[in-house]
């Protein structure tokens, strides 16, 4: 903004040409930067000031125990969470909860919204009914997850699993990311559902006729027709989750508190128990730096793998 | 060949009727089109046709195969749509190969069949394109194209020019009229412009609530409308009609009295109509001279007068308040408001009765019976 400023203003003073027009453009310029920069201000400083408070802990020793004892360590805060040993499982459950749910979730959503595109009876209710887990607090799902559902005595799939003679299956104790993932897709498929359903219904239905009267069936139609024209809110689906799933954190907290071991930690949760548990604010601030250099890196290659998509014209 | 005939079809949506029983044969080589105001069902019949809809009753048959419940890829027919309905995410070359590579065809016979179509429609050097990146005319092209690669037997159309803007569409016009001349295709086209209607048909087929109101060459409609609907829908602008009573009517000719004032003798066969019945006088702007007030005993007043150049088109008033539109010379300068007598050429003048059905011309087929 500022430098298409300065280059206005020499293209100004140097062209004979209009100046007046120059002159008044240049002026537009200024009272727009002036009304923007209080907004841009602000949350510049929202920002930078927990960012630059939370760059400071991570190079001091600051544990909650021995308060006082706050002197400055360089990188070592660093070198300690990338060494600790929940680090790797953090990463490894992060980068597994996220590939999973979304997996679910695209797939899952996508057939649910193509179904759902045909019309029968009693349509509406359905589409809300297939929304509404998305409006449930993760911490009220998780709850009704662990015991109601999964609980291995009173959860509705023990009594499923009994029904048929089985043993029942203690999930949080036998398939604790397994359980999670479950529980976290039961949130997002929803989502996905939500976004897709809405884009089916600006596919056009004459493309879809005339792939009929080229001899397209319905799974070449879906194939052909359906799927390329969903690749745009796929993409929008996988930015926006990806963004929420790195930060998974109630979830775990009710079910497993990251247990057993470290079977369910992932970053976020790795991060609140060396805070919170073990009261290591620098090291949980070195953690949250690192999460975020993470989260940048993933972003930036969802935006150069998708973002092409999203940016070209329809 | 490619011969089409449907029989006592019907088609109706939760109980409303759309089509109401329709016949039509449609010819090997012809260009049919299908003309009607909005709402008369001329797109449905083509969805029919096409196998988009299924038939509540009644039968297609094309050449000699029965085709009312086959499904659409099976029926040799390749529609064009209003929208084009290109595929977005697939180039122009892939648009129109896709039905032949969902058929199986292998690559060489599709590439050539593809590159005759793109020869013909001059679409060679858009091949790799995405159809976002076309004007719309050329969109056109690239849809009635993946008709051609199908060598269907009949072509349909469905609006296909209505999304382009005036210049071209009149270009795509002349462009389809020489398609049709050169693929010596059948084809049956839909619009509701009228223009269309006549400037490219064989036949054309007036459609109105459902009903076909009557099948005919262009002129045959222009000429000898079998009743006031054909007669006002085709024409531009519109034919005025008149309310009058019948004063004297047989074999040889019929006497009308205008309720607004002059009365004419028109030669037709007046033998089914009664003295003092009612009736409707038509007449079409382009049969009617704009003359002195007192040249003439129908006497009207100036409206509207609308230059084209070539023509004028005055909107008159007539005693008795109803209104009709008048072609006079691009050079007629009338005054609003100024007083002018109006002689009708009574030679192309019309007459429906009560109903609304033509009265015919001694000689002329009485469609209308």
């Amino acid at each position: 903004m500022s430098i298409s400023t300065v280059q206005d203003g020499v293209s100004a003073v140097s062209a004979p040409g209009p100046t007046t027009v120059k002159a008044d453009r240049q002026l537009h310029n200024r009272v727009g930067l002036l009304t923007v920069s209080p907004s841009v201000l602000a949350l510049l400083v929202w920002m930078i000031v927990p960012l630059a408070m939370t760059i400071y802990f991570s190079l001091i020793r600051y544990n909650l125990l021995y308060p006082g004892d706050n002197e400055f360590v360089g990188l070592e805060n660093y070198y300690f969470f990338l060494t600790d040993e929940g680090f790797v499982h953090g990463a490894l459950n992060t980068l597994w909860l996220v590939g999973a749910t979304l997996l679910i979730s695209v797939v899952a959503g996508v057939l649910i919204a193509v179904l759902v595109d045909t019309p029968f009876w009693g349509r509406g209710i359905v589409r809300v009914m297939l929304i509404s887990p998305f409006f449930i607090m993760p911490t009220v799902s998780a709850l009704v997850w662990k015991n109601l559902l999964l609980h291995p005595v009173s959860g509705v799939f023990a009594a499923v699993w009994n029904f048929f003679g089985a043993t029942p299956v203690d999930w949080f104790a036998e398939y604790p990311l397994q359980a999670i993932i479950l529980i976290v897709s039961w949130q997002w498929v929803p989502f996905a559902v939500l976004l897709l359903m809405t884009a089916m219904q600006s596919l056009d239905q004459e493309q879809k006729e005339a792939a009929r009267l080229d001899g397209a069936g319905p799974i070449a139609i879906f194939w052909h027709i359906t799927l390329p024209h969903l690749t745009r809110p796929i993409a929008v689906v996988v930015m926006i989750e990806t963004i929420f799933l790195l930060s998974i954190f109630a979830e775990i907290f009710t079910t497993t508190g990251g247990g057993p071991g470290y079977e369910t930690t992932n970053l976020a949760y790795l991060i609140y128990s060396q805070a919170l548990l073990q009261f290591d604010v620098g090291m949980a601030s070195a953690g949250g730096l690192v999460a975020v250099v993470i989260a940048n890196i993933a972003a930036f290659i969802l935006i150069r793998m998708i973002g092409k998509n999203l940016t070209e014209k329809a | 060949m490619a011969d089409l005939t449907i029989r006592n079809l019907k088609k109706s949506f939760e109980d409303i009727d759309i089509i109401k029983g329709i016949d039509l044969d449609i010819k090997d080589h012809e260009f049919v089109v299908f003309v009607g105001p909005s709402g008369c069902g001329k797109s449905t019949l083509l969805r029919l046709i096409a196998g988009l809809e299924e038939v509540s009753s009644g039968t297609i048959h094309l050449d000699d195969r029965d085709i009312t419940d086959v499904a659409p890829a099976k029926r040799d027919l390749a529609m064009v749509f209003q929208t084009y309905a290109l595929y977005p995410h697939m180039t122009v070359r892939k648009n129109m190969s896709f039905a032949l590579e969902l058929a199986g065809a292998d690559k060489a016979e599709i590439n050539r069949k593809v590159d005759e179509a793109a020869q013909i429609l001059e679409l060679g050097h858009l091949l790799d394109r995405k159809p976002k990146a076309l004007s719309g005319g050329q969109r056109q092209r690239v849809a009635i194209g993946r008709s051609i690669v199908r060598h269907p037997k009949i072509f349909l159309f469905d609006e296909p020019l209505s999304n382009l803007d005036a210049a071209l569409r009149v270009q795509m016009r002349l462009e389809l009229a020489r398609l049709h001349h050169e693929l010596k295709a059948t084809m049956i086209y839909v619009t509701h412009d009228q223009v269309e209607a006549m400037t490219l048909a064989d036949k054309v087929v007036v459609l109105n609530g459902g009903h076909i109101e009557q099948v005919g060459s262009p002129l045959e409609l222009y000429h000898h409308p079998v009743n006031a609907f054909v007669a006002g829908f085709i024409g531009t602008p519109k034919m005025a009609f008149l309310k009058g009573k019948v004063e004297k009517a047989d074999r040889a000719g019929v006497t009308v009295k205008l309720d607004c004032g002059p009365e004419y003798q028109l030669p037709l066969d007046g033998s089914r109509l009664k003295a003092g019945e009612s009736v409707t006088f038509g007449m079409r702007p382009e049969h009617i001279e704009v003359t002195a007030a007192d040249a003439s005993p129908f006497k009207v007043t100036l409206d509207v007068t609308e230059h084209l150049g070539a023509d004028t088109f005055c909107y008159v008033k007539a005693q008795n308040g109803e209104t009709l539109t008048v072609r006079a010379g691009g050079d007629y300068a009338g005054r609003f408001g100024e007083q002018v007598g109006l002689t009708p050429d009574l030679a192309h003048c019309h007459l429906f009765d009560e109903k609304g059905r033509a009265v015919p011309k001694p000689g002329a087929p009485a469609k209308a019976a």
